[in-house]
C-alpha cells in the first residue's frame, strides 16, 4: 500500500467541485502526475497529485475535511 | 447612547485592530471566534470571547443567525463588522439592527446602495462626482454596441452584481463585444444570481487613487484625504501609501471635495471609501465604487492625519456627531504600509501558513505593525493569507520608503514564509521610487522577474 499524504495544512477536497464526480474511485488506476484530491489553503486550492503509480483503494481523509501537513488523504494498491 | 459592550465579528489583525480602539475608549469587548480561531491573540486580549461555529467561515463567521444570537447572548448593544466576512452585507447590518443593537457602519440601506455598482454610480452622478464613461445603468447586448461606438473601445463588460474581478471582460472592438457580452451575462448570473449587465471604457494604465470619509448619517462628512493604492496583484492591493504622490493641488482638492458630496448625498454614517481610477495622462479621475466599512489600508490615512478611524467609527456609532471638523483634518508627511501575507512569494506566492516560531518586531519613530501574530501561534489554513501589516511614516516619500526598506529587514517572522521578499524588492525598485506605476504595472513586473531569489537573499 502507499500513502498519499497531504502537502499543507487546509480543507481536503475529493471532488473539483461540489456537483462532480470524485476524482478518483475504488480500483481506478493511478499515474503518475494525477490529480487524487484539492486543498484549499487560505482561499487558494492546490492540486494534490500522486507520486506514484499504482491503483487507487480509497479515500482516508473525508470529503470537505480539515487536514495537517503529511496527513494520510488516500490509499493505493 | 454611547457603546458600552461591543461585539467583534472579524478575526486576524482587524479584530486586534477594533479590540485596541475599543479599550481606548473604555469599551468592553466580546469577541468572535470559529473552532480554529480558539487561539487567536483577538480571543486573549478581548474581555470575553464566543465561539461561533467550526472552521469554515460559511459556518462560522458568515453565518448571520449565529453572530447574531452571540452577540446578543453576550449583551452586546453594537456590533462591529471589521472587514470582509459581513462588512459589506446588508442582511447582516439589518439583521444586528433587528436585534436591539447598533451595526459600526452605514445604514443597510447605504450598503444595498453602494453594493450595487450600477445604483452606486447613479448616486455618484446625481452627486456630480464623475463616472468612468459608460452605460447609464444595465443594458441589453443592442445597447451594448450603441453605447461603445459613442464612447469608444477598448470596453469593459461588467456584472452589476459583481466583485473581486469576476463578471468582466474586454472587447477591443464591436465583434468582440457581441461574442463576450452573453458569456459575461452567463457567468453573472451563475456567480450572483444575477445577470444584470454594463459598460464601462476602459481607462489605459490607470492609477487607484481612493479618499477616505467620515459620516455622521444625518447628511454631514468630512474627508481624511487620499490614499494611493496602485500597486496590485491579481486585483488585490500589496502596497498603499498616504498621499498621493505628484497630484495637482486642484486635483487632490476636486477627489477629496467629490468623495464628500457622495457621502453627504446618501447620508453616510462611520467610515467609508470613495475609490477613483486616475488617468495621470490625462489628469482625469473617475468615481469606481464605495466601500462602506474601514479599509485594510486605512492607517497610512491615520499616519498623516493623527486621528484614530476605528475609534471615530465607535463614537458615531454610538450617535455622536462628527468628531472633528474639516478644518482640524491636517496632512502632515508621507506614510507607506506594506501587506505581509503567508505567501511565498519566490513559488508563485503558494499559501505557506505555518507556526511562529520567533518574532522580532522593530521599533522606533514613525513605525506601526498591525498583526495578530505571538511566538507559538499556529496560523490556521482556513482564512485569508494576511499576517500583518507594516505601515511607516516619515517627512517625505522617499524617507518612507528608506525607513520601509530598514524596518522589514529587521522584522523577523520565524517559521514561515511571509511576502516580505517582494517588499523589500519594491523599495529597491528605480520605478517605485520615482512613483511611475499604475495598476497594471506589478504583475509584469513580477512576469519580467525582477523578483528572485538573489534578490530576496
Amino acid at each position: 500500500m502507499t500513502d498519499i499524504v497531504s502537502p499543507l495544512p487546509g480543507t481536503f477536497y475529493h471532488k473539483p467541485d461540489p456537483n462532480s464526480a470524485p476524482f478518483k474511485s475504488a480500483g481506478d488506476a493511478v499515474t503518475v502526475g494525477d490529480t487524487i484530491g484539492l486543498i484549499e489553503v487560505m482561499k487558494t486550492f492546490i492540486e494534490v497529485k500522486a507520486e506514484a503509480a499504482g491503483t487507487f483503494s480509497d479515500y482516508v481523509a473525508a470529503d470537505a475535511t480539515p487536514v495537517s501537513a503529511g496527513d494520510v488523504l488516500a490509499k493505493m494498491g | 447612547m454611547a457603546i458600552e459592550t461591543l461585539f467583534i465579528a472579524n478575526r486576524g489583525e482587524i479584530a486586534v485592530r477594533i479590540i485596541r480602539a475599543a479599550q481606548s475608549l473604555g469599551i468592553k469587548t466580546v469577541q468572535a471566534y470559529s473552532e480554529a480561531d480558539a487561539e487567536m491573540l483577538a480571543v486573549k486580549l478581548a474581555d470575553e470571547a464566543v465561539c461561533v461555529g467550526p472552521a469554515p467561515a460559511a459556518k462560522s463567521y458568515l453565518n448571520i443567525p449565529a453572530v447574531v444570537a452571540a452577540a446578543k447572548d453576550a449583551g452586546a448593544d453594537a456590533v462591529h463588522p471589521g472587514y470582509g466576512f459581513l462588512a459589506e452585507n446588508a442582511d447582516f447590518a439589518r439583521a444586528v439592527e433587528d436585534a436591539g443593537m447598533i451595526f459600526v457602519g452605514p445604514k443597510a440601506e447605504t450598503i444595498e446602495r453602494m453594493g450595487d455598482k450600477v445604483a452606486a454610480r447613479i448616486a455618484a452622478k446625481e452627486a456630480d462626482v464623475p463616472t468612468v464613461p459608460g452605460s447609464d445603468g444595465r443594458i441589453s447586448a443592442d445597447e451594448a454596441l450603441r453605447v461603445a461606438d459613442e464612447i469608444g473601445y477598448p470596453v469593459m463588460i461588467k456584472a452589476a452584481a459583481g466583485g473581486g474581478g469576476r463578471g468582466i471582460r474586454i472587447a477591443q472592438d464591436a465583434a468582440e463585444l457581441s461574442r463576450l457580452a452573453p458569456q459575461a451575462r452567463a457567468e453573472a448570473e451563475a456567480a450572483f444570481g444575477d445577470g444584470g449587465l454594463y459598460l464601462e471604457k476602459v481607462i489605459v494604465n490607470p492609477r487607484h487613487i481612493e479618499v477616505q470619509i467620515l459620516g455622521d448619517g444625518t447628511g454631514a462628512a468630512v474627508h481624511c484625504y487620499e490614499r494611493e493604492c496602485s500597486l496590485q496583484r491579481r486585483r488585490q492591493k500589496v502596497w498603499e501609501e498616504a498621499p498621493a504622490f505628484g497630484l495637482p493641488d486642484a486635483t487632490r482638492e476636486a477627489m477629496c471635495n467629490a468623495a464628500v458630496a457622495l457621502a453627504e448625498a446618501v447620508n453616510y454614517r462611520g467610515a467609508g471609501t470613495i475609490e477613483y481610477l486616475y488617468d495621470a495622462a490625462a489628469d482625469e479621475f473617475y468615481f469606481i465604487e464605495m466601500n462602506t466599512r474601514i479599509q485594510v489600508e486605512h492607517p497610512v490615512t491615520e499616519m498623516i492625519t493623527g486621528l484614530d478611524l476605528v475609534a471615530m467609527m465607535l463614537l458615531i456609532a454610538g450617535g455622536e456627531t462628527l468628531p472633528v471638523t474639516q478644518d482640524q483634518i491636517t496632512c502632515t508627511g508621507h506614510a507607506i504600509e506594506v501587506r505581509l501575507n503567508a505567501e511565498d512569494p519566490l513559488m508563485q506566492f503558494l499559501p505557506f501558513p505555518g507556526k511562529v516560531a520567533s518574532l522580532s518586531i522593530p521599533e522606533g519613530n514613525g513605525l506601526r505593525f498591525d498583526h495578530f501574530l505571538y511566538e507559538g501561534y499556529q496560523i490556521p489554513p482556513f482564512y485569508d493569507s494576511l499576517l500583518g501589516k507594516m505601515i511607516v511614516h516619515a517627512p517625505t516619500r522617499e524617507a518612507a520608503i528608506d525607513l520601509m526598506a530598514e524596518t522589514l529587514k529587521d522584522l523577523e517572522i520565524g517559521g514561515l514564509k511571509t511576502t516580505t521578499p517582494l517588499h523589500l524588492a519594491l523599495a529597491a525598485d528605480p520605478g517605485v521610487r520615482a512613483g511611475d506605476f499604475h495598476t497594471q504595472w506589478l504583475e509584469p513586473w513580477l512576469d519580467a522577474g525582477n523578483l528572485t531569489a538573489t534578490d530576496a537573499a
